[in-house]
């Protein structure tokens, strides 16, 4: 009879969502913690994702959005994915079509030609942007977008750069997404790999000073990859190496290239190692002795650097910063780092146990949002299917954070510091009020936004001052007061 | 300037005769200094704005897009023996022969990057080579500016706030469109009163919003007046003579502005740059007429004010096989100003003879764009070896001549 009973309370209790709350014991009262999960783990919350967690429980949505695979895509949202073809060519075919027009039996395309060339280039970018931003707002699968943004940031490319303006769309679906939730060795591998990367970080150009490869702009080491890969990508700053470590790793990754147009060996592949390019002297790299093994070399430098304890360090932090606070707490790093080493650097298991913590439960509305997440999050709040994403990427170009536009491998900051200012609370003022209006032609037939679904959504969670502001002010107004409130500007 | 100060000390003779040196200054000036830097994004040829039509290499490297040398058709206009100016900036020689406008030639990074994204980091963070530091110099500057700090104090023309500018001090960004200042919503009065509520508070977010409106008052109410009083039914003036000539009426009526930052760009003129007329031409003409709107139309504020136009780097010494040139090293600095030592090319110059090129086919790099700006900043916005270094860090010091380039 105990054991009945009691199997009874657990089938009430995960009927009507309580589980998660006496799991961790917090006193936020259910929908802000409905809201702060949905603040970190997605874009901001949605009328539809507000209920279903309400239904299901947090629990239950966390394990959900870890499993992004089991989630099934709108078919609208899979359709208007299937429209943009550049999504789905591979590097060599991209260049094909879109790179720089090269001479033709001696003769160059004329400047007109040129100028056409890099015009249509830019419908890369605009299958990419649209890809990302119609994902980031429409898609149930909401952590991985999130984890998508996070991890774009980290392996950072600009598509300003050389070729990166053919690659970058290619760059984000071949090296980010399929690895967003899976192994950071994975997405190191992958991204290293990626001939966008060896381009915008110029390891193309490093070269073994007088080796046989050695010619024209590639005569010698560059450092740039050797240097940011340590310092952004795995060790951290203070991740213990040397400029002689850098030096080495640059030697290391010596022919890691881009395969010329017209290659005839792997002609299917835009980024090789060229072996006459490579530096095969012996080397010692973060103390250890390596064997000269040309391209299986840099792969076990990748391997150190994947499973470094200070790699396991900086993504914690990073991870810390961007799902719970700008100065997060160091028990909760070392708690992430110390998963982050059990597993073998599986994203997933650290995430769990970030959701689990109590340090990420006592941080509701303490991160600022960036431009990006202020206006994904306003329009996924708002309830409009988006089918024009053009001014939301505007939008993102006057705000400062123009989509694939960070010149700096270091990607966008996440942090209040970076992004709080006078102009920035007056742009998203104007932005809010625009989009409340209904005057923002993100869709054929733009609607003001119904304040009564906003209401649905926060009115057991805005601040009091809010709250008596919006109850105080015109019908027509609400909204946008919602959308461009204070409460707005943070999750 | 010099001059300008002794007169005005002889006339008032000894009646201020015990306030400190700084003092005279701001008595003299009127008002306070003020930069204004305008960006050439993608690399200006510099070769083709300050012209070294002594040197016979300019017109062997050149043949298709140098400009001829002055006393012939389509030449240059003669800024000295040795260097000439393109002759569509025209507009720019009543600055010259004022001594309000100076050139720095064969300046530059000393960094080598021929990659714009790298050189604009640079130029912007202050900081060559490095590009992890996430500040721009100018907002540095704005930190180091002594006195109260005002809404508008600095401000960026055009929509985004750019490198240079931004950091830890608030910046306001400005739209100017031919109309004035472009409209935002919280413009309009009903919404302004709606938000006034939700930002009530005393937290961060609150002052933030009560600062950025202060500078949006600001900023659109003086322009808003100027243009009803300037245009006297005109059409507005399109493009950067009308931007700089907006900005002139704001400067005047706004004489608390410090710090302003334009970007425009269209220089990378890989192909068909054209010589005298032509795409390179085209742009500098603009640009020229929008230097002369803007010492003219500033009035007494002109004399506060200086102008620096600077680029990423400058373009090779030869031209390439599509009419153009490619992205090379040392370029030329404009200076313009009341307060300029003008009339002059400053310039430490190496020549165009091939083994004085930089790896041999670029100008190169004599003087440090640090140094010039460092020069700038210390004698014109008066800033201390110590506040020098927390702007520019490891900035070289310029050459004697140099750091005369403002008048004391």
């Amino acid at each position: 009879m105990p054991t009945r009973f009691a199997g009874f309370v657990a089938a009430i209790c995960l009927l009507i969502g309580l589980p998660a709350m006496l799991a961790t014991g917090a006193e936020l009262v259910p929908d802000r913690r409905i809201i702060h999960a949905l603040n970190r783990l997605a874009f901001g919350p949605t009328l539809e994702d507000f209920r279903h967690v309400k239904t299901v429980g947090i629990e239950r949505y966390i394990a959900e959005q870890l499993d992004p695979d089991a989630i099934p895509e709108p078919a609208e949202l899979r359709a208007r994915l299937a429209s943009l073809d550049t999504l789905r060519l591979n590097p060599v075919q991209l260049r094909q079509i879109y790179g720089p027009l090269r001479s033709l039996r001696g003769f160059k395309p004329s400047p007109e030609l040129e100028r056409a060339q890099r015009e249509r280039v830019q419908v890369i970018l605009r299958d990419a942007s649209e890809a990302r931003v119609l994902r980031a707002v429409l898609s149930p699968r909401q952590l991985y977008e999130v984890m998508v943004d996070f991890w774009f940031n980290h392996f950072n490319i600009f598509s300003g750069k050389g070729l990166d303006d053919v690659w970058i769309g290619n760059y984000e679906e071949r090296a980010i997404r399929p690895y967003a939730l899976s192994r950071f060795r994975d997405l190191l591998f992958a991204t290293t790999k990626h001939p966008a990367m060896l381009v915008y970080l110029d390891n193309t150009l490093s070269t073994a000073p007088g080796s046989r490869g050695a010619r024209g702009n590639q005569k010698g080491l560059n450092e740039n990859f050797a240097r940011e890969l340590m310092e952004l990508h795995t060790l951290g700053v203070d991740g213990g190496y040397t400029q002689e470590d850098v030096i080495t790793l640059a030697r290391i990754l010596t022919g890691w290239g881009v395969n010329p147009p017209d290659a005839r060996v792997y002609p299917e592949y835009a980024a090789v190692f060229e072996g006459a390019r490579h530096d095969y002297s012996a080397k010692v790299f973060l103390g250890r002795q390596l064997q000269s093994r040309g391209k299986a070399e840099g792969e076990e430098a990748l391997e150190i650097l994947a499973r470094s304890p200070a790699t396991a360090h900086h993504i914690s932090f990073e991870l810390a910063q961007y799902f719970v606070e700008d100065e997060p707490p160091s028990s909760l790093i070392d708690k992430l780092t110390e998963r982050f080493l059990q597993t073998d650097g599986d994203i997933r298991e650290v995430l769990k146990a970030l959701f689990a913590s109590p340090e990420f439960w006592n941080s509701y509305s303490r991160k600022y949002k960036t431009p990006y997440q202020f206006l994904i999050s306003a329009v996924r709040a708002a309830g409009v299917t988006v089918t024009n994403v053009r001014p939301l990427l505007t939008a993102m170009d006057q705000f400062g954070m123009p989509l694939y536009g960070c010149l700096t491998p270091d990607g966008y900051r996440n942090t209040e510091d970076a992004w709080l200012s006078p102009d920035a609370t007056a742009r998203r003022i104007g932005f809010a009020t625009a989009l409340g209006k209904g005057a923002l032609p993100i869709t054929p037939m733009a609607q003001p936004v119904d304040a009564i679904r906003l209401e649905a959504i926060f009115a057991e969670t805005i601040s009091d001052n809010t709250r008596d502001a919006i109850a105080g002010s015109p019908q027509g107004l609400r909204a946008a007061m919602m959308l461009g409130s204070p409460d707005f500007m943070r999750r | 300037m010099a001059v300008r100060r002794r007169d005005f000390l002889t006339a008032i003779g000894a009646a201020l005769f015990s306030l400190a040196p700084d003092a005279w200054a701001a008595v003299a000036d009127g008002g306070p200094a003020r930069l204004i830097v305008i960006l050439l994004r993608g690399a200006v040829d510099g070769l083709n704005v300050v012209i070294p039509y002594a040197e016979e290499t300019y017109y062997t490297e050149r043949r298709s897009i140098a400009i001829a040398p002055p006393g012939k058709p389509n030449g240059a206009l003669t800024l000295d023996e040795h260097f000439g100016l393109h002759p569509a900036l025209a507009d720019l020689m009543p600055l010259w022969t004022g001594r309000q406008l100076a050139f720095v030639h064969a300046a530059g990074s000393p960094d080598p990057t021929r990659s714009h994204f790298d050189a604009q980091i640079y130029l912007e963070n202050g900081t060559p080579g490095q590009s992890s530091t996430r500040d721009g110099w100018m907002n540095r500057l704005l930190l180091a500016l002594p006195g109260p700090r005002g809404a508008t104090d600095a401000i960026s023309i055009g929509p985004t706030l750019p490198r240079i500018l931004s950091g830890k001090a608030a910046v306001a960004t400005l739209s100017v469109g031919p109309s004035g200042a472009l409209s935002l919503p919280i413009d309009r009065a009903e919404i302004v009163s709606a938000f006034d509520r939700l930002y009530a508070g005393d937290d961060e977010l609150s002052s933030s919003y009560r600062e950025g409106r202060a500078a949006r008052e600001q900023l659109v109410a003086a322009l808003a007046k100027e243009q009803r009083a300037a245009d006297n039914g005109a059409p507005p003036p399109t493009g950067f003579p009308g931007q700089a000539a907006r900005l002139a009426q704001l400067i005047r009526r706004q004489p608390a502005i410090r710090l302003v930052v334009i970007g425009l760009g269209g220089w990378d003129t890989h192909v068909n740059q054209g010589a005298h007329t032509g795409q390179l031409a085209g742009h500098l003409r603009s640009l020229g007429q929008g230097l002369a709107a803007l010492a003219r139309g500033s009035g007494e504020a002109w004399h506060d004010t200086t102008v620096v136009v600077v680029s990423e780097f400058g373009r090779t010494v030869r031209e390439n096989g599509n009419g153009g040139t490619d992205h090379g090293h040392g370029n030329v600095i404009w200076v313009a100003g009341g307060a300029v030592n003008g009339g002059r090319v400053y310039a430490d110059w190496p020549g165009l003879a091939p083994a004085r090129l930089y790896q041999r086919r670029d100008l190169a790099v004599t003087t440090d764009f640090r140094s010039v700006l460092a020069a700038i900043l210390a004698r014109h916005l008066r800033l201390n070896d110590r506040q020098l270094e927390a702007v520019l860090p490891a900035a070289p010091p310029a050459s004697p001549e140099l750091a005369q380039i403002i008048s004391s």
